[in-house]
C-alpha cells in the first residue's frame, strides 16, 4: 500500500533530534506494550501490515509504540484471539484457541542465539546472477509490501544473493511463506535522485525475487 | 469537537481495554517531531490489554518480564562490539562474517537474525537506516534510539545521507563513496567500522571497549583511544 510509512526520499520531515540521554523506553507502558506483542509470536509482516494501516495524519502525530497499540488491536482480534467484544468490555467471553503457542521466559533467553535463526529454505534455483542489472518492478499492492516507492521503476544491479526467505507480502495477507530468492541491489543515487547526488554513492535495498524483472 | 482523547477517556470508563480508532483527528494538538509526551491513556489500555491477554491465556506474565529483560539488558551494543573487535583481530573470522554473518557469529555463540555485515574502509561509507518502518539489529545491538525509528532520519537517510551524516556531526571526504542499506527484507545490517588508528597491540576486550553504536550503525567513525582522551 502506498501508505505514509514509505517515507524513504521525503525532505519535509526536518532535522534528525536527537535525546540528551538516549531511553530505551520513554514510560513504563511502552514496555508492556513491547512485550505483549514480541510475546504473541506473531510473525512480523502481519504487524507491519497493521501499522501500514493507520491513517496517515494519525501515522505521523502519534509516538512510536502508540502505534503498535493501535496496530495489535485489529491483529488480535483478525486473528481470533480476542473478539471485538472482549475488547470492548474487557472481559473474558469467548474460549481459547489452543492453537495459539504462548511464548515462555525460557523461550526468551534463546532469542539470540543460533538456534533461533531464521528457518531455512530449499533451493530451487536463482531467477538472477550477481552483477546482472534488473529493474524493480511498479508495483503498486493495495496490501503489504517490501517494495518502497522510491525504487519502483528504476534500474539496478544485483549486488549479493541471500538466498531463499519466506515472502513478507505472502505472509502478511495470509498467503502463506512463497519463499523465494532475496537479493541485495544496488542502486546509483544518481538514478533515484539525480545529478545532485554524489556520484559514487548508492542505495542498497533487499528486494525479493518477484519484485524484480531482468533489463 | 470530540477530541481523540474524549474518545479515550470515555471508552476508559468501562475497562480501558476500549478498541479505541486511530482516525478520529486531534485539533489543535500539534507536534513536529514523533517523540511526544505521552498521558496516562495508553498506559491504562495497555494495562487492560495485558489483563485481557493474561485471563485468556495469550500470554504469559513471567515471559513478557522476561522479554523486557532481554531487550533492555541483555542484548546491546556490547555484542556488536564483540563481533566488531573479533573481525579486526582475526582475518579469518572477518572474511567469514562478511561472507556469512549468521555462520560467523554463531561461532561467538550468537544467532536469531539473518545478520549483514558491511565493511567500512578508507573509501566506503556504510549507514543502515529502515524506511519504511523501523528494522534494526535488536539481536546484536539492543532496541533503537528514538532518531533511527523518526520520520526524519527514515525519509532523508536515504536521499540526503550526507546531510543527515553532518548533523551527526560527521564530514565525509567527498571521494568517500556513501552505501545507505534500507532494512526492507528480513535482513539485519551491522556496519564494521574501520580500526581506529593506535591500537596496535591492545587486547580483543580493550577493542571492543572502543567501538560505539553509532559506528556500527553507520552515523559515525571510530576516533582512536589517543583522540578520545583529548577529546
Amino acid at each position: 500500500m502506498n501508505g505514509i510509512h514509505d517515507m524513504g526520499g521525503m525532505q519535509d520531515m526536518g532535522p534528525v533530534r536527537r535525546e540528551p540521554n538516549e531511553l530505551v523506553f520513554h514510560a513504563p507502558w511502552e514496555r508492556r506494550m513491547f512485550a505483549l506483542f514480541n510475546g504473541l509470536d506473531l510473525p512480523w509482516p502481519v504487524m507491519r501490515q497493521q501499522i501500514d494501516l493507520i491513517p496517515p495524519a494519525d501515522y505521523l502525530r502519534i509516538s512510536y509504540y502508540e502505534r503498535w497499540l493501535s496496530a495489535i488491536i485489529p491483529l488480535m482480534t483478525n486473528a481470533g484471539m480476542l473478539s471485538p467484544n472482549e475488547i470492548e468490555t474487557g472481559k473474558v467471553i469467548g474460549g481459547r484457541n489452543d492453537k495459539w503457542h504462548v511464548v515462555t521466559a525460557a523461550e526468551v533467553a534463546t532469542w539470540n542465539l543460533p538456534e533461533s535463526n531464521p528457518e531455512s529454505f530449499p533451493d530451487s534455483g536463482a531467477a538472477f546472477r550477481v552483477g546482472q542489472q534488473v529493474r524493480a518492478r511498479n508495483l503498486n499492492p493495495a496490501g503489504h509490501t517490501r517494495l518502497p516507492r522510491y525504487v519502483r521503476g528504476k534500474a539496478g544491479t544485483i549486488h549479493r544473493d541471500h538466498g531463499v526467505a519466506s515472502f513478507d507480502d505472502a505472509v502478511a495477507s495470509g498467503l502463506g511463506k512463497k519463499p523465494q530468492h532475496v537479493y541485495a541491489v544496488r542502486f546509483a543515487a544518481r538514478d533515484l535522485w539525480g545529478e545532485k547526488a554524489a556520484p559514487r554513492d548508492g542505495v542498497y535495498l533487499g528486494l525479493w525475487e518477484e519484485y524484480l524483472e531482468a533489463i | 469537537m470530540t477530541t481523540r482523547r474524549d474518545l479515550l477517556s470515555t471508552a476508559l470508563t468501562a475497562t480501558g481495554a476500549a478498541l479505541v480508532s486511530t482516525s478520529v483527528p486531534a485539533e489543535g494538538h500539534s507536534h513536529d517531531h514523533e517523540h511526544q509526551a505521552v498521558p496516562s491513556d495508553p498506559a491504562l489500555r495497555v494495562k487492560a490489554l495485558e489483563t485481557l491477554m493474561v485471563a485468556k491465556g495469550l500470554v504469559d506474565p513471567t515471559a513478557l518480564d522476561a522479554i523486557i529483560e532481554h531487550y533492555e539488558h541483555k542484548v546491546g551494543p556490547h555484542i556488536g562490539a564483540r563481533i566488531v573487535a573479533h573481525a579486526w583481530v582475526d582475518p579469518e573470522f572477518k572474511r567469514r562474517l562478511l561472507a556469512d554473518g549468521n555462520a560467523a557469529i554463531a561461532e561467538l555463540g550468537y544467532g536469531g537474525t539473518n545478520l549483514v555485515v558491511v565493511e567500512n574502509s578508507p573509501s566506503v561509507h556504510n549507514l543502515i537506516v529502515c524506511t519504511l518502518c523501523s528494522c534494526y539489529p535488536w539481536d546484536v545491538l539492543g532496541l533503537p534510539p528514538l532518531w533511527y525509528k523518526s520520520a526524519a532520519y527514515r525519509s532523508r537517510s536515504v536521499i540526503d545521507p550526507h546531510g543527515v551524516l553532518r548533523e551527526f556531526g560527521l564530514s565525509l571526504a567527498d571521494e568517500v563513496e556513501v552505501r545507505v542499506w534500507d532494512s526492507t527484507a528480513d535482513l539485519r545490517y551491522l556496519v564494521l567500522p574501520e580500526r581506529p588508528a593506535g591500537t596496535d597491540g591492545m587486547s580483543e576486550v580493550d577493542l571492543a571497549a572502543l567501538v560505539t553504536r553509532d559506528a556500527m550503525v553507520g552515523i559515525a567513525t571510530l576516533s582512536s583511544p589517543r583522540e578520545r582522551v583529548h577529546a
